[in-house]
């Protein structure tokens, strides 16, 4: 343990750094993780090209200086697109995750945790997991799309929409998943230990059931983000989504595969975007449960 | 030599046109259509597939050849008033069959058979699918084995709506005289196999999947078809039928192949086959919103009593977003070779087909700058121009389909660049064209400025079609938005015109008319025309005889298909 540097190994946020450290898989997810986030975020600043800007005599080009990635059916620079579609696919990925955790986890740990709550929790997670998504989503956007569209305009109305329709269609699964991690571990002698020296629930919660339930939690978050992501996509394509123009990888993605046999590079470079940030994300998260495990640290 | 090479050639055609051939000659083949057949009665399905692999069984006294005219087929000659055919006062046609024609089953053609058919679709239990067809009709008798006389209770300046076309077809008394009224549906044998008088007859039928035919051996035409047997088989999608006809070679036809023209062309180059395509009366057009979408007026969105729309209404607007657009690009990108930009919301039959609103063939951005500056619309801080508080700002929506959001993100360009702000909706087409009262994304409602889609009529009379911008034809909450004006234009000029043209039967001055009717809806811009749309088939190479037909069956000619050797 000499070699961690500034970071003081006493602490706890130190020993989770450097179980985190050794784990490669996650040294190597974060890396690229960190570097789409950058690329997308930094990209434009050097590569100006509107994404937007149609032009029909250059289209269906392929891999070129002037178009890295090539263009599409209508002559858009696909490298403009995957990097203005990264944006909103991840923001659209991390906040409506978010959002799915903070219903699931909270749901999930007063359900396991307080007993008179459990029944009518649960019964409502069931409620919403029987509820056929696509009619319910046809709804909510019919009903809402417009006063949204005026008060925030509409693309901002939409993003907010679509976060918000895909975090409360996609908490059940962490609930239910939360709910009996909770369960056992309400049960194990140091929460016995800690009740029987009169800590308080919300104490109790927040020291000693969280921080073991964080497993489950992060591998939650991590399959999120690619669930939303491919949520966004499929809402886009029934028309629900952004407007057709307004690129995002999951509508890059189904506007290519028309074209997978003319022009099959239009797939690849959308589905690797999604694919490596799902994957990178998958094995950062499975790192972070390790360190963040407080059971495994040690070992 | 050159001469002497094309004169070999000639002669090599006219050989394999089929001149020494015999029936059956050409063995089997194969006919891909991408909906599968469910019946092969038209009078108990409106669907095109059903109505079209029928007319290889079943035919009518007249239809329409593949440039829209009305050619005999069980007739003589089509009637008509010059022929004596139709009565002066237009209230009778009497139309008279071909001699020596016989049913597949060996028995002999009759009046009988037409007077049944007739009386079949009018039974008000039946519950047939082509009744409209029948509209008015009086009386249908046979005045002798061959000649029927059909009455009419009103003057009908197009009488040809019995037995004309594939949708009214001859079916056998013999075979369907127990199937009247109530038991028509349940007459499962003479509905999945009629007795014809067309090139094929069916051997076996598998609904919703394939059906097997042979030539009929009672076929009027001892050398037809060319073809011993035939498979019609159903099923998959638009673009593994075109593969299979281009790319694979597996069919010898496939019907209605609506995918990017570019991904189509490369199939074609494969070279195994042929695309096909023919323009009938179908065109892409904007309709525009004439009265006020604003979310805030409730009820009354999108009505006449919701008051005007704030800028469309002004003419120098409409005109200047129908010149931005390059029609020509927009056709080339989405439609290819089935695709030809117009001016015009009747662009076919030739006749019918206006030339006095060319100017938009053209795309114009200096003019539509030049308009939108004269009428007071200035660029305001962001780029998009505005008078009054008012911006011009675009709500432009359509169903979703590739093509369709191709076209939409060019128009965006183009309207940006003459300073309009375009937002872009697409709604799924089963919501939008589904009619549901409940949704607000259907095209009758029309909460949006501008919207997008394909119309078209059948057959080649533009009547009934030209009035769907009648000021009756205003979809409301009053007549739960059932109607066919989305504009929302009300002209008294137009509805005067549009009586005129009922109580009309001259063709030329019905043309006159029509043109006028056009030409009054493009100049006030209640319509913004696109793309001419072809229909789009694909045959294999070796298939000859083809002829592509939009005003009736795809199939209409399918005796006089052959193998090419």
């Amino acid at each position: 343990m000499s070699d961690t540097g500034l970071v003081n190994p006493e602490s706890p946020w130190g020993e989770v750094w450097v179980k985190f450290k050794s784990h490669k898989g996650a040294l190597i997810g974060g890396t690229i993780f960190i570097s789409i986030i950058l690329l997308v975020l930094l990209g434009p600043m050097f590569w100006d090209v509107d994404p937007q800007r149609l032009n029909i005599r250059e289209k269906n080009q392929g891999i070129s200086f002037a178009h890295p990635m090539g263009t599409d059916q209508l002559g858009r620079d696909t490298f403009a697109q995957v990097l203005a579609g990264g944006r909103v696919s991840l923001a659209v990925g991390f906040t409506a995750m978010l959002l799915s955790l903070v219903l699931g986890a909270l749901i999930g740990v007063l359900a396991g945790y307080f007993k008179w709550l459990d029944g009518l929790l649960m019964r409502s997670t069931d409620l919403f997991l029987a509820l056929p998504l696509l009619p319910l989503l046809l709804v909510i956007t019919m009903l809402y799309r417009d006063t949204l569209r005026a008060a925030f305009g509409p693309e901002t109305g939409i993003f907010l929409l679509i976060v918000f329709v895909i975090g409360i269609t996609s908490w059940m699964q962490t609930a239910r998943i939360v709910r009996g991690d909770v369960l056992a571990i309400k049960e194990r002698e140091f929460v016995q230990a800690a009740k029987s020296v009169g800590t308080g629930s919300s104490r109790i919660i927040t020291r000693h059931v969280l921080p073991n339930i964080l497993s489950p939690i992060m591998v939650s978050a991590t399959l999120g983000i690619a669930n939303a992501i491919i949520t966004e996509s499929a809402l886009s394509f029934l028309g629900l989504g952004f407007p057709s123009d307004f690129p995002t990888w999951g509508r890059l993605l189904n506007d290519a595969t028309a074209f997978i046999t003319l022009s099959p590079e239009r797939v690849i470079w959308p589905g690797l975007a999604i694919s490596l940030t799902v994957l990178s994300v998958n094995y950062l998260g499975d790192g972070l449960r390790d360190a963040l495990d407080p059971r495994q640290r040690g070992r | 030599m050159r001469k002497q090479f094309i004169l070999t050639a000639a002669a090599a055609a006219l050989l394999a046109n089929g001149a020494w051939a015999a029936r059956g000659d050409d063995g089997h083949v194969n006919i891909l259509y991408w909906q599968a057949a469910s019946i092969l009665n038209p009078y108990l399905s409106g669907g095109t597939k059903d109505i079209e692999s029928s007319s290889l069984i079943i035919e009518p006294l007249g239809r329409y050849d593949e440039n829209g005219n009305l050619v005999a087929w069980l007739a003589e000659e089509i009637p008509t008033v010059a022929n004596g055919g139709v009565a002066e006062d237009l209230t009778s046609i009497t139309w008279t069959l071909k001699q020596g024609i016989k049913w597949s089953d060996g028995t002999d053609f009759t009046a009988d058979d037409v007077v049944f058919t007739a009386e079949y679709c009018m039974d008000p239990n039946g519950g047939c699918q082509q009744e409209t067809k029948f509209a008015d009709v009086d009386t249908i008798e046979a005045l002798d084995p061959h000649t029927v006389k059909i009455t009419f209770t009103v003057p009908k300046p197009f009488p040809y709506g019995p037995f004309t076309g594939g949708e009214s077809p001859i079916i056998q008394k013999a075979q369907f005289l127990d199937c009247m009224g109530p038991n028509a549906p349940t007459c499962t044998e003479a509905n999945f196999g009629p007795h014809g008088t067309g090139p094929f007859r069916v051997t076996e039928f598998r609904a919703n999947d394939v059906i097997s035919m042979e030539a009929n051996p009672n076929y009027r035409d001892p050398n037809k078809p060319a073809f011993a047997s035939l498979t019609f088989k159903g099923g998959g999608d638009a673009a593994s039928a075109a593969r299979a006809v281009l790319e694979t070679g597996e069919f010898d036809y496939a019907w209605n192949l609506q995918i990017d023209p570019s991904i189509l062309s490369s199939m074609a180059e494969a070279g195994k086959g042929t695309v096909v395509s023919a323009f009938g009366t179908g065109v892409e057009r904007m309709m525009v919103n004439l009265t006020n979408p604003a979310a805030d007026l409730g009820e009354a969105r999108s009505t006449v009593e919701g008051g005007p729309h704030p800028f469309l209404t002004d003419a120098n607007v409409r005109r200047a977003l129908s010149l931005a657009i390059d029609r020509v690009t927009l056709s080339e990108v989405g439609y290819g070779d089935a695709g030809k930009p117009t001016c015009n919301v009747l662009p076919a039959p030739a006749i019918y087909a206006s030339t006095a609103n060319d100017e938009c063939l053209v795309q114009n951005v200096d003019l539509a700058n030049q308009l939108l500056d004269e009428a007071g619309w200035m660029p305001g801080s962001d780029g998009v121009r505005e008078k009054d508080g008012v911006r011009l700002s675009i709500l432009y929506q359509t169903s979703t389909n590739a093509v369709r959001q191709d076209t939409q993100a060019l128009v965006k360009q183009w309207w940006g660049d003459i300073g309009v702000e375009t937002e872009l909706r697409n709604i799924d087409a089963a919501v939008f064209f589904g009619g549901d009262q409940s949704s607000p994304d259907t095209f009758q409602k029309f909460y949006a400025d501008i919207e997008m889609y394909t119309n078209l009529f059948n057959g080649t009379d533009p009547e009934a079609y030209m009035n769907n911008w009648t000021c009756d034809e205003i979809p409301s909450p009053a007549n739960n938005w059932l109607g066919n004006n989305m504009p929302r234009y009300c002209n008294p000029a137009y509805d005067d015109l549009s009586v005129q043209l009922s109580k009309t039967a001259a063709i030329e001055d019905r043309a006159v008319i029509a043109k006028q009717m056009n030409d009054m809806l493009m100049q006030e811009g209640a319509m913004i025309p696109l793309v001419h749309r072809g229909r789009v088939s694909a045959h294999i190479n070796t298939l000859g005889g083809i002829k592509l037909n939009t005003w009736d069956s795809e199939l209409w000619n399918a005796a006089d298909w052959h193998r090419v050797k």
